[in-house]
């Protein structure tokens, strides 16, 4: 059994760009089961955080520790970005590229990401170049990539943004199956109606900072803060 | 198909040049603007089982290709620079070998009078009088030592000239493809002006003064100074220049009827 | 007007009879400047691509100074070679001078800054595109730099091309360390120059169309073998 990855600590995590400010400082325990989804207005760090707690963005100022050693860490997680970004090659071959960095044989990476593109309804476009792909499809694929390594933590960055009913369902779909099978999500959204299909727990972030850390239900029944309440009801939160 | 054209590609990448004697000889640019190497390098060749690799340059670099031993031997027309070059121990000796004639070029129009000038001075004093556009080699060559000679002794000194005197900087036939171009006067050996394809409008229009008689000399160069140049090949060489075999090749030599060379080597 | 017409027969003329000293110096050219073109890209695709992934503190001064090295006039090259070259430069000992190989050299140096500025245009835009998901997934140094020149080789094509048409063309830095010897390092441009010199422009008009054909062939078929125009979103 490896070792638990969980609980992901920040103490006084700060993120500073050009003099200014963009998360922080940021103390925060999550845990190891569910899917925590990051709400929050425009502009309030949610990406910011997200890359953060991935580590892919530099930190400033504090720590951030998992349960294991960073290099581990490093190897069990993955990112979907907002805009997917694909990389300019064959659908299959961008799904068999993570397997490949880890030193699986070609053909049994490529025989994987066949089974992965027949989930995600791109089955019979294996070897159409990824760049004419439609939105909603890159999106996919960029989700069925990132999970294709089986990581204990898949973080994303608004993944329905710019996708429509459709492909937010199919979205929606491997998400809950892949959480399902034990995968921990942390996701940012702007779709409420998404966060309450989706979220075990909530984080509130407004100017950089977790204004509000709670369970899902306890969130959307009565959030605590003021802020909290107008951003649910639509308003705009400065 | 794809595969093949790789792979011609690739062993064009990685052939290598045959392995044969061969040897390095800087020879002057009139020289080989005569004609008479694609005559010579093939008997040599045949006969000495030798590949004379030429380097067509003006006699300034050939000399200095010779300093440096970046050739084994060099065949110039210039016997000050020859002389200069053996007293600072770069070359073992000196061979005569042929001579051939400078002659004078220009417009047919011949404005300046060159055609019935007495001697060669006085076809460049006339020309000089005229300010007859005159295109100069001004490339340290063996030609134009000869040309800055020829005007001194007229009298003339060529670095007060205006700018009816133009100094190209280039071998022989560029020279002459300048002079062609700007329907100048010109000096050159004679080998080089019938050799030449792009006559245009101009002419020969003085030679015989025997003061423009034209000296070729061969030099090998010396390996106690540079002890990789390949001085047996060089004297072998120099062996088959001198003999009776070159000595008829090179009288035999004609373009459009005339004789060029004469050879002179004594054996 | 005639010697072009007279340049055209000639060319047609030499090429019908598969003139041997034309295939001799034809053949040359093509492996001195192909030669040029596979050392020179070895040395300056990954180069491109280090620059484009490596933060390190003399980058943007390295940059510059390849895009600088672009405008190096080749003939200025070919002097330095040859100073380099020569029994009496420092290099004297492997008596390279009036080789092929001299010839190769020089290009090498004429053509890595273009090759590499080039590729390192475009594999930066690449980089910035990927740079998120390839460290995302903890992909090595190693490994970013072969996804970048996989990915990007239709943008490596066109460089390493425009230091082929750079190289099949040069004249001078191959004239001074070659020699333009006949048999020996002879190649189309140089035979050209000479041709010029001679005042045989027919001749020389003849060789320049060769030397046009070939560039124009070696160009569309390394297109074909990098099917670079069937792909693509316009």
């Amino acid at each position: 059994m490896q070792k638990p990855l969980f609980p992901l600590i920040a103490k006084q995590a700060t993120v500073r760009r050009r003099g200014k400010v963009l998360v922080g400082p940021v103390d925060l325990t999550l845990g190891g089961q569910g899917t925590t989804i990051v709400i929050g207005p425009n502009g309030a760090g949610k990406t910011t955080l997200l890359k953060m707690l991935h580590g892919i963005e530099r930190m400033n100022g504090g720590v951030l520790d998992w349960a294991c050693p960073i290099e581990e860490a490093q190897r069990r997680q993955a990112f979907v970005f907002q805009t997917p970004i694909m990389m300019r090659r064959s659908v299959v071959d961008n799904l068999a590229y993570p397997l490949q960095l880890i030193g699986v044989a070609r053909r049994e990476a490529r025989a994987r990401a066949a089974h992965w593109a027949d989930q995600i309804n791109l089955g019979d476009a294996l070897e159409r170049s990824a760049m004419l792909l439609s939105g909603g499809e890159r999106q996919k694929l960029a989700l069925a990539r990132a999970l294709i390594r089986e990581p204990d933590v898949l973080f994303l960055d608004e993944p329905c943004a710019s996708l429509d009913g459709r492909a937010t369902r199919e979205i929606e779909e491997i998400l809950l199956r892949a959480a399902a099978t034990g995968t921990r999500l942390i996701m940012s959204t702007h779709n409420m109606g998404q966060a309450q299909r989706l979220a075990d727990e909530v984080l509130f972030v407004l100017h950089g900072r977790i204004h509000e850390f709670s369970s899902a239900k306890t969130f959307f029944e009565g959030p605590q803060t003021a802020q909290a309440d107008a951003f649910l009801r639509g308003d705009i939160v400065e | 198909m794809k595969n093949v054209i790789f792979g011609v590609v690739a062993s064009l990448a990685l052939t290598t040049a045959a392995l044969a004697d061969d040897m390095k000889l800087a020879v002057t640019t009139s020289f080989h603007n005569s004609g008479l190497a694609e005559i010579l390098l093939p008997e040599i060749k045949a006969d000495l089982d030798l590949d004379v690799q030429l380097l067509v340059v003006g006699t300034g670099q050939a000399i200095r290709l010779g300093e440096a031993g970046d050739v084994d031997a060099i065949l110039v027309h210039s016997q000050k620079a020859e002389e200069k070059f053996l007293a600072g121990g770069n070359g073992t000796h000196r061979r005569e070998i042929m001579y051939n004639d400078f002659v004078f070029i220009g417009p047919s129009a011949d404005s300046a009078g060159v055609k019935d000038a007495e001697n060669a001075a006085q076809a460049l004093q006339r020309i000089a009088q005229a300010h007859a556009s005159f295109v100069s080699r001004g490339d340290d060559s063996g030609t134009h030592k000869k040309e800055l000679s020829l005007w001194k002794a007229a009298d003339l000194d060529p670095a007060g000239f205006d700018d009816w005197y133009r100094a190209v900087g280039a071998g022989m036939g560029a020279a002459l493809n300048t002079a062609s171009g700007m329907e100048a006067y010109i000096m050159a050996d004679r080998a080089s002006w019938l050799n030449f394809g792009n006559k245009g409008g101009l002419e020969l229009l003085f030679a015989g003064d025997p003061v423009l008689f034209n000296q070729y000399a061969y030099l090998p160069v010396n390996p106690e100074k540079h002890a990789h140049v390949k001085n047996d090949l060089a004297l072998k060489l120099e062996a088959w220049l001198t003999s009776d075999r070159a000595k008829e090749l090179i009288n035999a030599y004609k373009i459009g009827g005339e004789t060029l060379f004469v050879f002179n080597a004594k054996q | 007007m005639a010697d072009l017409l007279d340049g055209i027969l000639q060319a047609l003329w030499l090429l019908v009879t598969l003139d041997s000293d034309l295939v001799e110096i034809t053949l040359r050219s093509l492996r001195v400047t192909l030669t040029a073109l596979v050392i020179a890209s070895a040395i300056a695709l990954p180069l491109a691509a280090l620059l484009a992934v490596r933060r390190f503190r003399m980058r943007r001064i390295t940059i510059a100074v390849l895009n600088a090295l672009m405008g190096l006039p080749p003939v200025v090259v070919g002097l330095i070679v040859y100073v380099f070259l020569s029994r009496a430069g420092p290099l004297g000992v492997l008596g390279l001078l009036f080789t092929p190989t001299a010839m190769i050299i020089a290009q090498v140096v004429i053509i890595v800054p273009l090759i590499a500025s080039i590729a390192h245009q475009s594999l930066r835009e690449l980089w910035s595109d990927y740079h998120d998901l390839l460290i995302s997934m903890n992909a090595s140094q190693t490994q970013r730099i072969k996804a970048l020149l996989w990915d990007g080789r239709r943008a490596l094509l066109t460089a390493a091309l425009a230091g082929f048409g750079r190289a099949i063309g040069e004249v001078g830095a191959i004239m001074v360390v070659g020699g333009n010897i006949d048999h020996a390092t002879r190649v189309l441009t140089t035979a050209i120059a000479l041709e010029t010199g001679k005042g045989e422009f027919a001749m020389a008009l003849g060789l320049g169309f060769v030397l046009i054909a070939m560039a124009i062939t070696v160009n569309l078929a390394i297109h074909w073998l990098g099917h670079t125009e069937t792909e693509g979103r316009w």
